[in-house]
């Protein structure tokens, strides 16, 4: 397991009360598996990504990523937030080497690999542009190579679909998940579209509504998995499955 | 090709007499303004000795330029002006610099500049006189004690509301609150600061002015009040009219300022 969450309960404190957003939730991430945590939406689940990234730590409960307890953000993790969040005052090329400056990263390495994911994904020509000048689809591209540049172990993506609008939602959508594959990169994407899940993970966690606990883990079988997200969207296996999260989140009725 | 080229030279060219348009009637505005004001005056319509004319206060302006008075009254509060505004601006951006940087002290001063914000700063006028003494740097604390409390809460209001998800960004990145100071913080406020500069301009005025008055030997708010004391109107109005395109050259010099700094730090939104 490259990441790992043990028994994780996490509850806030607030002048008005206590509120539990997690109960008991324990799942584990292999390396290279793409992993998706589904739930009703006010669920907690992006509060299971802070806890990862080690913005917050857990009421209780163990995390662990590459078998170390973690108790501060660390450059092993890369996250992606549901906006692009690029900066309007850098160009792009100042947006995709950001995490190698807050990191002091003065060797070339990590330029240089900046430098070949912008070429390999057709950026290259907007590094000295604005991202204003860019379409949503290549702005998230480009918010995707920004986590890419630092190489992370883990990914963590937050909803990052959920601003587009339908139609550039699922050309993006399969464009990030094939750069991710391509790319070999364990990633944990919290998601609120099924069907979003689906086609592009692995395995998916399902989550109950507030206080949050694991309903159910379905592993996608090998030959779904074998398959584009595209192509996952009209095999057979796809509807059975759909329907059955679809229940596991009560959306039945 | 030829067709989209010609249609975008007449919508250019549309946009171009457009703005020459709003330009000629402003100044033939302004121009009849002055122009009824001079006709009303000697035709006696309206007393000269109370209301002043153009005529009369071109010949004061021309007579205080040739004694030099001029440029010493300008230059003071020029001078004055621009002291307290640097001073208001730069200290209140530093004060809201630090006060983001500790939620704590934050918390602690928050009434004492609600308290601060909503005293008339006039009041502390005498203060100022009695503490520092009845000269320029009494006028530029007064400058100083109008812009500063603003520009605190403004620039500190702007800092706290940077995006949380950018916040989170920069975290997760594992960035320091000094790189979160300035990779972030900072550059998402430009207009935040630049709006507070704008601001500043008209109030710096408002405090050289209001010192001016109360304590000083030079400057135009010392001419203001001399001319209404003996009764010499012209003086009065031609000041008035010269404080109004200092001030106005002044808001010109922060447009340029902010056209500059963007184009140094590229596009800014």
């Amino acid at each position: 397991m490259i990441a790992e969450l043990e028994h994780i309960q996490m509850i806030y404190q607030s002048a008005e009360g206590e509120v539990e957003a997690l109960r008991d939730v324990s799942f584990g991430v292999e390396e290279g598996e793409f992993v998706s945590l589904v739930g009703p939406s006010g669920c907690g689940k992006s509060t299971l990504l802070t806890i990862l990234a080690g913005l917050e730590p857990p009421t209780a409960g163990r995390v662990t990523l590459f078998g170390e307890d973690v108790t501060a953000p660390s450059g092993r993790i890369g996250f992606m937030p549901q906006k692009d969040q690029l900066f309007p005052w850098r160009s792009i090329w100042g947006n995709v080497t950001l995490g190698l400056e807050i990191r002091g990263d003065r060797d070339g390495a990590g330029r240089q690999r900046a430098r070949e994911l912008l070429e390999q994904y057709d950026l290259a020509d907007f590094a000295k542009s604005p991202p204003g000048r860019l379409s949503g689809g290549m702005r998230q591209r480009c918010a995707l190579i920004r986590t890419l540049v630092t190489d992370p172990g883990v990914l963590l993506l937050d909803e990052p679909f959920s601003a587009l609008d339908c139609q550039t939602r699922l050309t993006v959508a399969s464009d990030i998940g094939s750069i991710i594959r391509q790319q070999s990169k364990t990633a944990l994407l919290v998601t609120h579209d099924i069907s979003e899940a689906i086609s592009l993970s692995d395995r998916i966690v399902v989550l109950t509504a507030r206080p949050a606990t694991v309903r159910n883990i379905h592993t996608l079988d090998a030959e779904l998995r074998a398959l584009s997200p595209a192509a996952r969207r009209v095999h057979p296996a796809f509807a059975p499955l759909f329907t059955e999260i679809g229940k596991e989140l009560g959306l039945d009725g | 090709m030829a067709d989209v080229s010609s249609r975008r030279r007449a919508y250019l060219d549309a946009q171009r007499r457009r703005e020459r348009a709003v330009s000629a009637v402003r100044l033939s505005l302004v121009a009849g303004l002055f122009l009824l004001w001079e006709v009303a005056a000697r035709r006696g319509w309206i007393d000269p000795f109370v209301v002043s004319s153009p005529s009369r206060m071109a010949s004061t302006l021309a007579q205080l330029c040739r004694s030099g008075d001029l440029w010493l009254h300008l230059g003071t509060s020029l001078w004055e002006t621009v002291a307290g505004f640097t001073l208001g601006t730069l200290c209140g951006a530093l004060i809201a610099v630090l006060l983001w940087w500790s939620p704590f002290a934050c918390r602690v001063l928050e009434p004492c500049l609600v308290v601060l914000n909503a005293l008339p700063k006039t009041a502390l006028g005498p203060v100022f006189i009695v503490w520092i003494g009845a000269g320029t740097e009494s006028i530029i604390a007064m400058t100083l004690s109008i812009s500063l409390i603003v520009t605190i809460l403004d620039v500190l209001n702007g800092f706290l509301s940077t995006d949380a998800e950018k916040l989170l960004l920069l975290r997760a990145m594992g960035a320091t609150r000094r790189q979160i100071l300035f990779k972030l913080v900072i550059p998402s406020n430009f207009t935040t600061v630049i709006n507070a500069l704008k601001v500043n301009v008209g109030l710096s005025w408002v405090g050289v002015i209001m010192g001016e008055f109360l304590v000083s030997k030079a400057g135009l708010g010392y001419l203001i009040v001399y001319g209404s004391q003996v009764f010499k109107m012209d003086l009065v109005m031609s000041t008035v009219l010269l404080l109004g395109t200092a001030a106005a050259g002044m808001y010109q010099g922060i447009l340029w300022l902010e056209r500059g700094l963007k184009k140094h730090f590229g596009v800014i939104v």
